[in-house]
């Protein structure tokens, strides 16, 4: 089953979702099969100054994930992750990484059409 | 001599005062709206347009078929205009600062530069004082290069060389500022007695100067506020070089359009005093003195 990565607060599966995209503190990339999952750190992406959705978009896309779950995905990102042909289930928030897999799972994070955060300026 | 009038706060009368310098200044002159994001100096001014172009910032154009993933300009770009996700290259244009970077590295030439439309340059003439200004286009976040454009303008033997200039500078203590001052050989700070106008006062005054430039102060509306910033301006040696009065002639003046100076004739010997004291600072080449950074 496709891999799909989660935008996390910390390393596992018990931690909160991050709702920020681009500033994440990382990702957790799980195989919803087995529940078994990596982390990948975006703590670079936190300190730009400006493109940290579109660095994040990239380090999603080289996990192999197919599918994100967030909170806010701004224009950039979502034209990246689009490209990549990651799917995109945004307005995940206040839910443990666990849990909102379990979510998409259940069919429950509708597949996002259009970005839901403005950028920020350049 | 290139003199910028610039104030940290915005609103304060850089646009005032440098119109009715240009008025009353001596010799032959250019007058320079770099406040691009917000250019009003040509409402005053009133200048003949002759020359309208649009002005254009490099950014990179990749062929799709060259290019082989390396990420080479990916990661050389410090602004994320180029990204690679997965098997997709894409550009982000809005995003370039055009350093160019990305096509020089590229080792399979896959790169080319194409561009991206900055605003508009407007060059005139008003009376005897020739005129340039640049305007951002709408939805272009980065003033920076559109005013390093028309600041070239400056320098292309368009006749330019044997007069002064005056620079109406863009608000704030941020790169579109010191992209304006960075050439100046006198900084005009324009200020108010206010907590506001001190606050930025001193901000202005510390981003600007590791520039190392003669700096002095106006201070509009001097009969309001406080005293802080005549005091702040003696503990830090900036001189004070005019006090403009707050009256309501002046505010009428302004709010039509007029240069003041021309308007209201009582306030020529202090416009001529401080032509006279821009001088002496320049003559002095008297660098204020040294703020440490924050």
């Amino acid at each position: 089953m496709e891999k799909i990565a989660i935008s996390s607060e910390g390393p596992g599966l018990d931690n909160h979702v991050d709702p920020r995209f681009g500033r994440a503190a990382g990702f957790v990339v799980v195989d919803p099969e087995t529940m078994a999952f990596e982390y990948v750190d975006n703590g670079a992406s936190q300190v730009m100054a400006q493109g940290a959705g579109i660095q994040a978009a990239e380090i999603v896309a080289a996990t192999g994930a197919r599918v994100l779950l967030t909170g806010f995905v701004g224009p950039k990102a979502f034209q990246a992750l689009s490209a990549a042909g990651i799917t995109i289930g945004q307005n995940v928030d206040n839910l443990t990484v666990r849990e909102a897999v379990k979510r998409f799972q259940a069919g429950d994070v509708p597949v996002a059409e259009a970005p839901n955060r403005r950028g920020r300026r350049a | 001599m290139i003199v910028a009038v610039a104030s940290g706060k915005g609103g304060t009368g850089k646009t005032t005062v440098s119109a009715s310098l240009a008025s009353v200044w001596p010799s032959p002159l250019v007058a320079v709206d770099l406040d691009v994001e917000a250019p009003n100096l040509h409402l005053f001014l009133n200048p003949e347009i002759s020359v309208q172009e649009p002005s254009y910032i490099e950014i990179p154009e990749i062929d799709d078929d060259r290019c082989t993933r390396c990420r080479a300009c990916t990661d050389i770009c410090q602004f994320k205009a180029i990204g690679i996700f997965g098997d997709v290259v894409m550009t982000f244009p809005e995003m370039c600062h055009g350093c160019g970077a990305c096509w020089t590295i590229c080792p399979e030439k896959a790169i080319t530069s194409g561009k991206r439309e900055l605003g508009q340059i407007l060059i005139g003439r008003s009376g005897q004082t020739k005129f340039i200004m640049g305007r951002l286009r709408v939805g272009e976040a980065m003033s920076p290069p559109l005013i390093r454009n028309v600041k070239r303008h400056l320098n292309n033997g368009n006749g330019y060389a044997d007069r002064d200039v005056i620079i109406d500078a863009p608000p704030g203590v941020s790169c579109p500022v010191i992209n304006a001052v960075m050439d100046a050989d006198v900084i005009v700070l324009v200020t108010e007695p206010t907590p506001f106008g001190l606050f930025d006062l001193a901000l202005a005054q510390k981003a600007f100067a590791p520039l190392g430039k003669p700096m002095g102060v106006i201070i509009n509306r001097a009969d309001i506020g406080t005293r802080d910033v005549y005091d702040h301006c003696q503990q830090t040696g900036l001189t004070i070089l005019a006090e403009i009065p707050f009256q309501r002639d002046i505010a009428e003046a302004y709010a039509q359009g007029q240069i003041i100076v021309d308007t209201i004739p009582a306030l020529r010997p202090l416009f001529e005093t401080l032509v006279a004291r821009i001088k002496t600072l320049y003559d002095h080449q008297r660098p204020c003195k040294e703020v440490r950074y924050a």
